[in-house]
């Protein structure tokens, strides 16, 4: 059974729906990948972000 | 980081011959195949990688996939996990997934399957807007 950490968990779901979003919504390969790059910013991102409001929430 | 949305094309579809939904269908039953029919075998061989890895991910996470529908969740789940097409059939005959989430990361297999399926539907959708030339 594989187990990945959570944060490990959240970085393959970025990557692989980064690639998915970046190749579909976009229509040139620069584009694409500019676009792949700036949803897994976003996605890995706003884990950390919220990550840190929920401990600070939680003391 | 700003962004700019697709240019829509207005071409014509009369240009085109065949089965104007074969890579949509395509698509959905096998990740990729609608853009390998299409000669895009670079994207295919991403879109297909990326959702044939994240769905492979969610099975050995032991993640539930979800075979009736009891209630709401398990019907947005149930749609979610036929997404993935062939690959949900294949795992349901051969019994692969967990019948409960019984652990953490079991509930994130869950979750890579049922995304897995929803990204698997958006490439297949984007294999149909490439066939109809509404993309480049």
């Amino acid at each position: 059974m594989f187990r990945p950490s959570h944060f490990a968990a959240v970085l393959l779901f970025a990557l692989f729906a980064s690639v998915v979003f970046g190749i579909t919504q976009r229509d040139t390969p620069p584009r694409m990948l500019r676009y792949g790059v700036y949803c897994f910013v976003l996605f890995a991102g706003s884990a950390i972000v919220l990550s840190w409001v929920m401990f600070f929430i939680a003391r | 980081m700003a962004t700019t949305p697709n240019k829509v094309s207005t071409a014509p579809e009369e240009t085109q011959q065949g089965f104007v939904y074969l890579p949509l269908i395509a698509g959905w039953l096998v990740p990729g195949a609608g853009h390998f029919l299409l000669g895009k075998w670079g994207r295919g061989a991403l879109l297909a990688v990326s959702i044939l890895s994240m769905f492979g991910l969610g099975i050995a996470m032991q993640g539930k996939l979800y075979g009736g529908a009891h209630d709401i969740l398990d019907i947005l789940g149930l749609a979610g996990d036929l997404g993935n097409g062939i690959l949900y059939f294949i795992s349901r005959i051969g019994g692969w997934g967990a019948d409960q989430v019984q652990v953490t990361t079991a509930d994130y297999g869950s979750r890579f399957i049922v995304v897995a399926g929803l990204l698997n539907v958006i490439a297949a959708v984007d294999a149909h807007n490439l066939r109809t030339e509404r993309k480049a």
